[in-house]
């Protein structure tokens, strides 16, 4: 008979559904149905035992193919890449769990590596403007059974968050929601009139990389002043009528993306929208939230925090003096400053989500790829070790983009010998801490420097 | 009509990339879905191309060959949309303003018609960067 699996937490976004329904096979080891899903997250299920996987580490051998290997001569090689190399770089983590995260974070401690997260490129811009402004925020809960007014600013739902519009934002009906998308206003801002913009009520299309100026003007009408006829291409009447809707709201959320992050402004867009939710709440309730992108992209920020205090970009060379500075510890400007001598490449494809620039520069030197799946930075790597796939083959914390965390489940078990993200790292750690004492062994005992005694 | 035109390029996710790289990124969905450039209609008559042309997006930093299709999601004039990924990468600037945040979106490109090349594949483009592309295995 084949095996239903209830309130199966989803590994695509970060909304993580937690409604999911998995049908397994009698055997446990085929995955049958996935339901409640989105086109993404049934294809991440199906994938696991829909197709070709890798189950033992891969070589690059010097004619440029790949030689599969033991998890031993894996972890061999990865410790000894990171105890030769002077600054190496540990990037990913957007689709692993917080214990894959903890166990490499431990590992950096040791090599002395930088240690950074997919928000470096993504919403690490949000954590600056945090940092500056504060993040007057809630829980989607929240959202869902209060807010009568949502924005969603430079954020594409429909494409990026397939489902969060239908469990927390438009549809539901909540507590004090009972009505559903009925009671509730819907604003979209963005330069393109994106599927997401298609349910809006209100649509202003902002010229791009004009967020800043248009925030500035909701806050200067918010505040009573005067507005030129036109900012940012949206016209002076369209600010009015908007910025009376976000006063007159009984509980508003401001959901924005990479329509802020990655344009030009960056951490100072998500800033002003922050001023912006804090004026507001001179009025009535107003939230804020990023649109976090995997599953578990807040995970890391979560964790690290908690081990050093910083979210991401965190420079471990001197071990366990943590220090942050985006910009000079950030993967991409490391990269093209040419500044690390190794990179390990876990739970991301790097090879296809960085500037091209920046992963030749990065691939001058040895590349390391930890992921279940073949991708780009596993094509180009000089070894590839795959993972079980968190949410599906093993289980795990994760956080949501609220920064809930939520119990992941697996529903199979992972391909024959494959192991986790956490006992991978914990393995590399055990044999880097091996190879220090063989090296300290190997030299020899200097003589305790003579000083004055205290008794002579 | 101008053999080149100046616009204003974007990248981010789109559904379809989103499930094609869950597939694979070497599948042909992955192809399909990330190697298109959207425009608007006034600037693909500007440069008098037919609907699927291969066209070359020059940037500061790289070029790539993409087939222009019309998008679901419309831009307004002087605005252009690469799907994020393999093909929208070779051509996003690297600078950061020191965020660590590369320019993704909002970068200056020109466009043109290309004849007798071809789009690469995913991993002709990755590789070939970097020296390790052997030609089709």
């Amino acid at each position: 008979m084949p095996k239903k699996i209830e309130n199966v937490g989803c590994p695509y976004c970060g909304v993580c559904c937690d409604d999911l329904v998995v049908t397994v096979s009698d055997d446990g080891k085929q995955i049958l149905e996935v339901e409640n899903a989105c086109a993404i997250g049934n294809q991440i299920f199906h994938h696991a035992t829909g197709s070709e996987r890798v189950k033992l580490p891969r070589l690059r051998q010097p004619d440029g193919t790949y030689k599969d290997i033991s998890y031993d001569e894996a972890v061999d090689y990865a410790a000894k890449v990171l105890y030769n190399a002077k600054k190496p770089l540990i990037y990913g983590f957007g689709s692993t769990n917080c214990e894959g995260m903890a166990a490499a974070a431990k590992v950096a401690e040791k090599a002395g590596a930088v240690l950074d997260n997919c928000a470096s490129i993504c919403h690490g811009s949000s954590f600056l403007a945090i940092f500056d402004n504060g993040y007057p925020s809630c829980t989607l809960g929240e959202t869902k059974n209060r807010a009568d007014v949502i924005v969603y600013w430079g954020a594409n739902p429909a494409h990026a968050h397939p489902r969060h519009m239908s469990r927390y934002s438009i549809f539901p009906r909540g507590f004090f929601t009972g009505k559903g998308h009925k009671s509730r206003k819907i604003i979209v801002i963005d330069p393109r009139h994106t599927d997401t913009a298609q349910v809006a009520d209100i649509y202003l299309q902002v010229k791009q990389g004009h967020d800043y100026e248009l925030f500035d003007a909701f806050r200067a009408v918010v505040r009573g002043h005067e507005i030129p006829d036109e900012v940012a291409g949206i016209k002076r009447e369209k600010i009015l009528e908007v910025a009376d809707i976000l006063k007159k709201a009984r509980f508003g959320t401001i959901f924005y993306g990479m329509g802020l992050c990655h344009s030009d402004g960056r951490n100072h867009n998500v800033d002003i929208a922050i001023s912006l939710t804090r004026d507001l709440n001179d009025f009535t309730k107003w939230t804020i939230m990023a649109m976090r992108g995997h599953y578990n992209i807040t995970g890391p920020g979560a964790v690290w925090s908690w081990q050093y205090g910083f979210p991401y970009c965190l420079d471990l060379t001197k071990k366990d003096i943590a220090h942050m500075n985006p910009g000079e510890t950030s993967s991409v400007d490391l990269a093209m400053r040419d500044e690390v001598d190794a990179f390990f490449n876990v739970g991301t494809d790097a090879g296809a989500h960085f500037p091209i620039e920046a992963v030749k520069h990065l691939r001058k030197h040895p590349w390391i790829t930890v992921d279940p799946n073949i991708c780009m930075a596993s094509e180009i790597s000089d070894l590839h070790i795959p993972v079980g796939i968190v949410g599906v083959e093993v289980p795990g914390i994760v956080y949501r983009m609220d920064n809930v965390p939520i119990q992941y489940r697996k529903v199979i078990d992972p391909p024959e010998g494959v192991i986790s993200d956490e006992e991978l790292f914990e393995r590399i750690h055990k044999r880097l801490c091996e190879i220090e004492a063989e090296e300290a062994a190997k030299t020899e005992i200097k003589a305790a420097p003579e000083g004055v005694r205290a008794e002579e | 009509m101008a053999n080149k035109i100046t616009l204003n390029m974007i990248t981010q996710r789109s559904i379809e990339e989103g499930v094609a790289m869950e597939k694979g990124k070497t599948t042909p969905e992955y192809f399909e879905a990330c190697s298109i450039v959207e425009m608007h209609d006034d600037d693909v008559k500007a440069l008098g191309l037919v609907p699927n042309q291969l066209v070359r997006v020059t940037s500061e930093c790289g070029s790539v060959v993409v087939k222009v299709v019309r998008g679901r999601q419309s831009l307004y004039p002087g605005l252009a949309f690469i799907p994020q990924g393999v093909w929208a990468n070779q051509v996003v600037p690297p600078r950061t303003q020191a965020t660590g945040e590369p320019q993704y979106s909002g970068f200056p490109v020109t466009i043109e018609p290309v004849n007798g090349e071809r789009r690469k594949s995913a991993l002709e483009l990755v590789q070939g960067a970097v020296g390790m592309w052997r030609g089709d295995q």
